[in-house]
């Protein structure tokens, strides 16, 4: 392991820790109000999905805009897991943490999104590009249309359940401080995920799919896997929504649910996970900031993004990412280690000596 | 005639109206891929401004003694004008500095922009549009046939006609066809390949106006969202019919509205009820998934490699 | 004898009707370099899409140390054995120039994604080993230096470079090389020279090398194999290559009168 490598995890670990204990103190002494802590819990989802979908969008350079769907069917199996381990009295009761039943649901909805992302990634990423984008969007609608329409997954659910009506009595059941580092696992693992040979691959498959089968890369293997795991953590984000929102329509997991998970991408940079938190919590908080607004806030959304991609085609950050490390090197005034990759501002995976926050 | 085959019909019918607005808001999109391959995705709104632009001039054209249908010149003139605007103000910048993907975030962005606008400015609430054209019903024997429906795959089906026609035989619709076949050459033979983009976005969301007034004959309201799903699957007819290929849209809005028509009235006796009729728009994309994964290049397109 | 490391029999492929690359036949041993030339258009490059399963042969077959391999994919054929360079260079320009080759060590990489998303022992160990070996293959091509660079920043001539180190890395049999001088100034040609001697000196490696320079196919290859719209139209030693009525024909476009070229230098 390298030296640099565990020194700026720590780092980050530091930080995260203060961030974490900021965020008790705030609650714990009821600073924050229980509308803003809802709105740090959507931040958490949104950051979750933004940088699931920066896997596909950003990193392997595919649009796809069936994101929300998966996240669909996330909720629904977490919510539907809950909803039967309280009926059946399983893990419930005095002693055993709501945690645990939540913890299981979550990671049950991202499996299961996950197995749903290999059966549609495997037909639909033999397409690219336009069609690829059309074809994810087909694929949302259809799951979309068919949890619609499953009796066991409207109103009460199973038996008393009826199609058409949103799942209604899900147990609200994610607590915001097991959110917050469940969202620190997800973005941690999506981030040892792109830096490593996988990532790697994924990213070389953007740059020139041809050269990438000409250096041994099986590309649908990549692309399926790519997809596969951003829709496990899409999964895991539905299924957290799931147990914070207490009740599910169909309708709130259509494609523009999906595009306003890319413009999150977007915004943050192509090819960026800090850029995806960021993006994420900006574009979460500031709509409630300006509640008086938003009215408008798609619409300035829409008018930002036309912008960007006239400006920044790759998104603000491109792909350069924001680090603790470097910062701190920066305030120090060490010299910075791989100065060239940052340079060329092209792809900041060469810095890979540095770990990133989140 | 039995009930049964009088319904069928009716159905029939039905598809082919529904059909020829999804083959006309689908050349709108075949033809703007073709030239300069993008997919519009704001192409669908530009319904939506073809319905408010009738919504609000129908009135004004009555009160001048003309007939109501009048309003969609002004119409026409709107979407077009709209549909330029789009493409000198956005797509063509990201057009000459981005990729495929940022065009494409740009016109999912447009889109976007077009359906909040028309929000902000009109409301969420459905507006009800006038009635249009009141043609009688026709009647053979048993059977009563709606007369706009009548009226609407007749409206549909000359406009396709038109089209061809100027598309074949015109100067400009010649360039078109150029530019889309080979931009470069066609720059090279003299062709201004700006002109012909901008001619085309007018000519695609012109169409997009009869469109509407042929949706709003059927379905009387304005929303800011009419254009959202009914986009959505004329771009799948496109894609059907072989995107970039004109006769292909029109085959593909048929086959689209015939299959909508008939699986929303016979699916859930077919499958014995497990898949009922609110499962059209599943089945409709359900189509576009296996045309894409059979043949992406649609019913009429051929196939082509990449070069290594 | 030995099998050879590349055997094509009859190899030939038809795009509607035409005939792009017909009855071609070629036979690689250990630690050859062969050239193959013809003029614009003549089917060097199908030929050599055709060996890496960018295209299907519709006739004949072709083996690599005895295997067949026809209907393999790309990657599976790289895999085996075949790596190539391409006319156009295509890197993977937004990455650096360690990852450039990290990436066609894929083989060699044995990790699991648990591995991956955990940083558990064995992907700090592949990781750091493969970092060295992609060192290792760098230095020989003068790029050590340039690890960090992205890949699309360094100038052409290395560039070209990189795109044979990443053939490589991907532990080949035989190297397929598409116009590597293609570009180069003559300082930079005589780089490349080197730098091929080298590799096949210590790698032992077969190549097959399409190049439109002359000068150096006639000094490097030891058999050049020539075709023409498709068809093989020479084989043999440089030398008899060279002075082939039917070559100098096939270059100049002088199919009646060949007399004429006496007085006309030939490309060679």
């Amino acid at each position: 392991m390298k030296k640099s490598s565990i020194k700026s995890s720590l780092i980050n670990l530091v930080v995260l820790i203060i961030v974490f204990g900021i965020l008790i103190v705030l609650c714990e002494f009821d600073i924050l109000s229980n509308y803003i802590r809802g709105i740090l819990m959507v931040c958490c989802i949104s950051i979750i999905m933004a940088c699931s979908q920066n896997i596909t969008v950003g990193y392997l350079g595919q649009i796809a805009l069936g994101g929300a769907g998966f996240m669909g069917i996330g909720a629904y199996t977490a919510a539907i897991i809950t909803k039967a381990m309280a009926s059946a009295n399983i893990l419930v009761g005095e002693g055993v943490p709501d945690t645990l039943r939540f913890l299981i649901a979550i990671l049950a909805g991202g499996i299961l999104a996950a197995i749903f992302g290999v059966l549609v990634g495997i037909p639909a990423l033999r397409l690219r590009g336009d069609y690829l984008a059309i074809i994810t969007l087909g694929f949302g609608e259809i799951i979309r249309v068919v949890i619609q329409n499953l009796k066991f997954l409207g109103g009460k659910g199973f038996s008393e359940g009826s199609a058409g009506q949103a799942l209604v009595g899900i147990n609200r059941i994610s607590n915001l401080y097991v959110v917050f580092w469940v969202m620190v696992i997800c973005v941690a693992l999506m981030y040892t995920f792109i830096r490593s040979k996988y990532g790697r691959a994924i990213i070389a498959i953007r740059n020139d799919d041809i050269a990438a089968s000409a250096s041994g890369l099986n590309i649908t293997f990549y692309k399926v896997l790519a997809f596969t795991v951003s829709s496990f953590f899409a999964g895991v984000a539905g299924g957290i929504f799931a147990h914070y929102i207490g009740s599910l329509s169909a309708g709130s997991f259509g494609w523009l649910k999906s595009t306003e998970y890319v413009i999150m991408v977007v915004f943050g940079g192509m090819g960026s996970l800090t850029g995806s938190v960021i993006a994420a919590i900006v574009l979460t908080a500031l709509p409630e900031a300006l509640r008086e607004f938003s009215d408008y806030r798609m619409l300035a959304y829409s008018v930002a993004l036309i912008i960007v991609m006239i400006y920044r085609p790759t998104g603000l950050l491109g792909t350069y990412e924001v680090s603790v490390t470097r910062l701190i090197n920066k305030i120090l005034g060490k010299k910075e280690p791989s100065l060239h990759a940052i340079k060329a501002e092209v792809e900041a995976s060469g810095t890979k000596e540095e770990e990133v926050v989140k | 005639m039995s009930d049964q085959l009088v319904t069928f019909v009716l159905q029939i019918l039905n598809g082919l109206k529904i059909g020829s607005v999804y083959a006309l808001v689908a050349l709108g999109y075949t033809m703007v891929y073709g030239i300069i391959k993008l997919i519009n995705f704001a192409h669908g709104d530009f319904i939506m401004v073809g319905s408010y632009a009738l919504l609000y001039t129908m009135p004004i054209m009555v009160s001048m003694g003309m007939p109501a249908w009048m309003a969609v010149v002004i119409a026409i003139a709107i979407c077009a004008l709209v549909g330029i605007t789009v493409e000198k103000v956005a797509y063509k910048p990201v057009r000459k500095k981005g990729n495929n993907m940022s065009a494409l975030i740009t016109a999912i962005a447009m889109s976007l922009f077009l359906e909040n606008l028309a929000q902000t400015i009109f409301g969420a609430a459905p507006k009800p549009v006038g009635t249009i054209f009141s043609f009688p019903d026709m009647v053979f024997g048993e059977v009563k046939i709606n007369g706009n429906t009548i009226l609407t795959i007749i409206i549909g089906v000359s406009v396709m006609i038109a089209l061809q026609f100027f598309v074949k035989n015109t100067k400009l619709g010649k360039s078109m066809r150029a530019v889309s076949e080979d931009g470069q050459a066609a720059v090279l033979m003299g062709i201004n390949k700006n002109r012909t983009i901008t001619m085309t976005f007018a000519i695609g969301s012109g169409l997009a106006a009869v469109a509407s007034l042929m949706y709003c004959a059927s379905y009387p309201q304005a929303t800011p969202t009419i254009g959202a799903m009914l986009g959505l699957k004329a771009f799948v007819a496109a894609v059907l019919g072989g995107i970039g290929i004109i006769p292909g849209a029109m085959l593909g809005g048929i086959v689209i509205g015939l299959v909508e028509s008939l699986s929303k009235a016979y699916i859930g006796d077919l499958t014995g009820g497990v898949i009922t009729s609110a499962f059209s728009d599943a089945i409709v994309f359900g189509i576009l998934i296996i045309v894409l994964l059979v043949k992406p290049s649609g019913i009429l397109g051929k196939n082509v490699g990449e070069k290594v | 004898m030995n099998t050879p490391v590349l055997e094509a029999k009859h190899l030939g492929i038809t795009f509607g009707g035409l005939k792009a690359v017909d009855d071609f036949n070629i036979t690689i041993n250990e630690g050859e370099l062969v050239g193959l030339i013809g003029p614009n258009g003549a089917g060097k490059t199908t030929v050599f899409n055709l060996l890496t399963g960018v295209y299907q042969p519709t006739e004949g077959a072709f083996f690599l140390n005895g295997n067949k391999m026809n209907g393999k994919k790309m990657h599976e054929v790289v895999r085996a054995g075949i790596a190539r360079t391409f006319q156009n260079i295509r890197l993977f320009k937004t990455m650096t120039v360690l990852e450039n080759v990290k990436i066609a060590f894929e083989m060699d990489f044995k990790y699991k994604l648990a591995h991956a998303f955990f940083r558990l022992p064995k992907y700090w160990k592949d990781e750091k080993e493969i970092e060295e070996k992609a060192m290792d293959l760098l230095k020989i091509f003068n790029l050590e230096s340039k690890a960090d660079y992205i890949a699309n920043n360094l100038p052409y001539g290395q560039q070209r470079k990189l795109e044979i180190a990443r053939a490589l890395a991907t532990g080949m049999k035989l190297l397929l090389l598409d116009e590597p001088a293609a570009g180069m100034n003559p300082t930079e040609t005589a780089e490349l020279l080197s730098c091929i001697n080298v590799i096949r000196e210590r790698f032992g490696i077969a190549i097959l090398l399409i190049e439109h320079d002359m000068s150096l196919v006639m000094k490097i290859c030891e058999r050049i194999v020539v075709i023409d719209y498709g068809v093989t139209i020479a084989k043999g030693l440089p030398k008899e290559i060279a002075e082939n009525p039917k070559v100098i024909a096939a270059y100049l476009g002088a199919d009646d009168d060949l007399e004429d070229e006496e007085d006309t230098k030939e490309g060679a």
